[in-house]
C-alpha cells in the first residue's frame, strides 16, 4: 500500500510553544484518517504542515515520497475544505468551484462544465449563479468541498469541516462525506475535536495532546483499548479506575479504562458505590456514581429504571471490559 | 451541605422591579415604548443641518452658476441662462480644466499605488505595537497644520534646499537637472513645478487613500489568502484574482477623497508649482477679485459632475460589489 502522507519526527514550534513536538506519522493512499483532539493539541497545525501553510521547526514530510519542505502550497496537489470554508465573497458559486481550474489555465466553458459537475457530486446542482452569502452553512461547507475536489488532490485535508453546522445536519453531512470518499477513493485527512465525529468515520484516528500523538488505531482500538488515561478520557468518555483499586483487582497496580456502557447494577456480589446524579439522554441515561473515592458514570438503558440520587448501589462488569493501561502516567 | 450564602439563597420579592422614577426614568420607558420617538429625536437637528444649512447653501451656489454677468457693469444677472457654462469652454478656462483633472488622476493612481504596500503591511502583518505606530505615522500629519506642511514643503523642493542639496551630496546633480529639463512637468526649479505641486498633493491626501485601502484590507481574512494558493494560485495570481478585488472598494473609496479633494484645492497650486491656475484657484479668483460669481459657481460644478461619472463609472466596473 502506497504512503499518501509521512511524518518523520515533525516539529512545529512558535517560539516556545511547540504546537507539533516530535511527530511521526503515516497516512496510507485512499485512507480516511481523523486527527482528533482537543483545541491546541497540534491537529491543526498538522494538517497545515501538510497543505504548506506551516512549514516544519525540524524533521521531515513526504507527500507520496516526495519531501515536500520548501514546496510552496501552491505546488502541492492537495486541497483543504477550511473551517469557516472561505470562499471567495467577490465571485458566484460556480467561479468559485471552478478558481483552481482558471488558474491552472482551463477555458471557460470546460471549467464551468467541471464545476457544474462537482456542485451535482455535492448535492448542489443549479447553485452556480448564487453568491456565498446567499447559501446557508451547510451549502457552502459543500462548495467548498466541491472547490477542492474540482481539482482532483491526493490528498484532501478537511479542517473540522462540520464544526459550525446543527446536529442533525452534520450526521448528514458525515454519512455523506464517507459515502464520498469511498467513491473517489482519495486520501482524506480530516482534522476533528469531536471524538463520535472522528470514530464514525475514520479507518484509523490519531489522538493528539500536547502536540504529541497519544495513539494511533483503528476507532474500535482507540475505543476498546486506550492506551493512556488522556485517550480513554477524551475518547468515549470512559471511566479511568486508579491503582489502588486495579490492584484489588487484578492485582496489578495500574491504572484501567471502564467504558460506561460496560457497568451494570446488581443486586448482590457488586462493588458497593452511591449515586450522585443522572441526566438523560434520550436513548440512555448517564448515572454518576461515587466508586470509593472514584467519581465514575455508568449508562443504562432507557427503558431501565433510573436509581434515586443518593441511593447505595451495587454496581458490576465482566472482567473482560477492565482494560489495564500499563505505560499510564 | 455547605452553609447558607447570598447567592445560593433562592431569589425573593416580585418579578417586577420598580420604576427608575423621575422624569428621567419615565423618558427612557416612554423611548423603549416607541422607539420612532427617540429616533426622530436623534435624526431631527443633523437632517436639518444637512438638509437646509449644508445643501440649501451648496444648491443656492449652483442655482448662481445659471445666471450670467453683464460685461460692461459687471452686475449679475437673474435670467437663466447657459452662457456661464459656455464661458468654461473658452480655450483658457478648459485648460484649467484638464490640468486640474490630470493633476487629480495622477496624484490618485500615485497614491494609490504608495499607499497598497503600506495598508497591506498594517492589515495583515502590523500587530500591537506597529499597527499603533502605523496609525500614528499616518495620522501624525493630518494633526499638524495644513498650511505649515505646505510652506515646509516648499523649503524641501527650493533652489536652494534640502532636496538639491541631497542630489548634489549623491552626486545626482544632473539627474535633477534632466528632470527639470523635461517640458510641463519640469521648471525652474522643483517648487515651481508641476512636479513640486505633484509632490506636495500626493504627501497631503496620502492618509486619505492609506485609511480606507487598509480597512478593506483588514476585513480580508488570512484563509482567503491561504485558501488561494492552495487551489494552486501563485502569489501574483493571488494578489490579481482574490486581493485587489477585495481591496477595489476602499481604493475606490480612497480615490474618492484623493481625487475631490485635489479638484478642489486652491492653496496648494498656489505656493508650490507654477503660477497657471487650477479650478480652486479659478473659483477664488472668480468670486473674489473678478467678481464674477455665477462663473465660479459653473467651476465648482465641474468636480461634481465629474466625481458623478467617477462613481457610477466605478459602480458599473463592480468596485461595490465586495461591500
Amino acid at each position: 500500500m502506497t504512503t499518501a502522507v509521512s511524518f518523520s519526527r515533525v516539529s512545529r514550534h512558535f517560539g516556545a510553544v511547540r504546537a507539533v513536538d516530535d511527530v511521526d506519522l503515516s497516512i496510507a493512499e485512499g485512507e480516511f484518517f481523523a486527527m482528533l483532539g482537543p483545541s491546541g493539541s497540534g491537529k491543526t497545525t498538522c494538517l497545515r504542515l501538510i497543505a504548506g501553510f506551516e512549514q516544519p521547526t525540524s524533521g521531515h514530510i513526504e507527500i507520496f515520497g516526495t519531501k515536500v519542505e520548501n514546496v510552496p502550497p501552491y505546488r502541492r496537489n492537495v486541497n483543504t475544505v477550511f473551517q469557516d470554508y472561505a470562499l471567495f465573497p467577490h465571485m458566484n458559486i460556480i467561479d468559485n468551484v471552478a478558481y483552481g481550474l482558471m488558474i491552472q489555465g482551463m477555458g471557460k466553458a470546460e471549467r464551468h462544465k467541471a464545476a457544474n459537475e462537482a456542485l451535482e457530486l455535492v448535492a448542489l446542482p443549479g447553485y452556480g449563479d448564487r453568491r456565498p452569502g446567499q447559501l446557508s452553512g451547510g451549502q457552502r461547507q459543500r462548495v467548498a468541498l466541491a472547490r477542492a475536489l474540482v481539482n482532483k488532490p491526493r490528498v484532501l485535508l478537511l479542517d473540522e469541516p462540520l464544526g459550525a453546522l446543527d446536529l442533525k445536519l452534520r450526521e448528514q453531512m458525515q454519512d455523506e462525506l464517507k459515502t464520498l470518499q469511498r467513491k473517489l477513493g482519495i486520501t482524506f485527512v480530516f482534522v476533528t475535536h469531536d471524538q463520535g465525529e472522528a470514530l464514525s468515520m475514520a479507518d484509523r484516528v490519531a489522538v493528539f495532546n500536547d502536540g504529541k500523538i497519544q495513539q494511533v488505531g483503528s476507532p474500535q482500538d482507540i475505543y476498546q483499548r486506550p492506551q493512556s488515561r488522556f485517550v480513554a478520557d477524551f475518547v468515549g468518555s470512559s471511566n479511568v479506575l486508579e491503582p489502588d483499586f486495579v490492584k484489588q483487582l487484578t492485582g496489578k497496580a495500574t491504572y484501567a479504562s471502564l467504558r460506561p456502557e460496560a457497568i451494570r447494577f446488581v443486586q448482590s456480589d457488586g462493588h458497593a458505590a452511591t449515586v450522585t446524579g443522572s441526566s438523560y439522554l434520550g436513548g440512555t441515561t448517564r448515572v454518576g456514581l461515587a466508586l470509593g473515592d472514584m467519581r465514575i458514570n455508568a449508562l443504562i438503558a432507557a427503558d431501565q429504571v433510573v436509581p434515586q440520587n443518593g441511593a447505595a448501589v451495587q454496581i458490576s462488569w465482566q472482567e473482560s471490559e477492565l482494560h489495564l493501561m500499563e505505560d499510564a502516567q | 451541605m455547605t452553609a447558607a450564602s447570598p447567592v445560593t439563597e433562592p431569589a425573593q420579592g416580585t418579578a417586577i422591579l420598580p420604576g427608575q422614577g423621575g422624569w428621567t426614568g419615565s423618558l427612557s420607558d416612554r423611548f423603549w415604548r416607541n422607539p420612532k420617538l427617540l429616533l426622530i429625536l436623534m435624526l431631527t437637528p443633523p437632517v436639518l443641518w444637512l438638509g437646509i444649512i449644508y445643501l440649501g447653501s451648496l444648491f443656492a451656489l449652483l442655482a448662481q452658476s445659471f445666471f450670467s454677468i453683464d460685461e460692461f457693469s459687471g452686475m449679475v444677472q437673474y435670467e437663466l441662462t447657459l452662457k456661464t457654462y459656455g464661458e468654461l469652454f473658452r480655450p483658457a478656462n478648459l485648460d484649467i480644466i484638464i490640468r486640474t483633472v490630470s493633476m487629480a488622476a495622477i496624484v490618485t493612481v500615485a497614491a494609490a499605488c504608495v499607499a497598497f504596500p503600506i495598508a497591506y503591511f498594517a492589515a495583515r502583518y502590523a500587530r500591537g505595537k506597529w499597527k499603533a505606530l502605523f496609525y500614528i505615522g499616518v495620522m501624525l500629519p493630518l494633526w499638524s497644520s495644513y498650511l505649515v506642511k505646505v510652506y515646509a514643503w516648499k523649503l524641501i523642493l527650493a533652489k536652494e534646499g534640502i532636496l538639491t542639496w541631497i542630489f548634489a551630496k549623491l552626486h545626482l546633480t544632473w539627474l535633477l537637472e534632466a528632470w527639470l529639463a523635461i517640458p510641463i512637468i519640469g521648471g525652474y526649479s522643483l517648487s515651481v513645478s508641476y512636479t513640486g505641486t505633484f509632490l506636495v498633493f500626493l504627501y497631503v491626501w496620502l492618509p486619505f487613500m492609506v485609511l480606507p485601502v487598509q480597512a478593506a484590507l483588514e476585513r480580508v481574512p488570512g484563509s482567503y489568502i491561504e485558501a488561494s494558493g492552495d487551489l494552486g494560485a501563485t502569489p501574483g495570481q493571488t494578489f490579481r484574482h482574490v486581493i485587489f478585488p477585495l481591496a477595489l472598494p476602499g481604493i475606490v473609496a480612497g480615490s474618492i477623497f484623493t481625487f475631490s479633494l485635489t479638484l478642489g484645492d486652491y492653496i496648494i497650486p498656489q505656493i508650490v508649482g507654477s503660477s497657471r491656475l487650477f479650478i480652486g484657484q479659478a473659483v477664488y479668483a472668480q468670486q473674489g477679485t473678478a467678481g464674477n460669481i455665477p462663473l465660479a459657481a459653473a467651476f465648482t460644478v465641474v468636480p461634481i459632475v465629474i466625481m458623478g461619472f467617477y462613481l457610477w463609472g466605478a459602480k458599473r466596473m463592480g468596485a461595490f460589489d465586495a461591500i
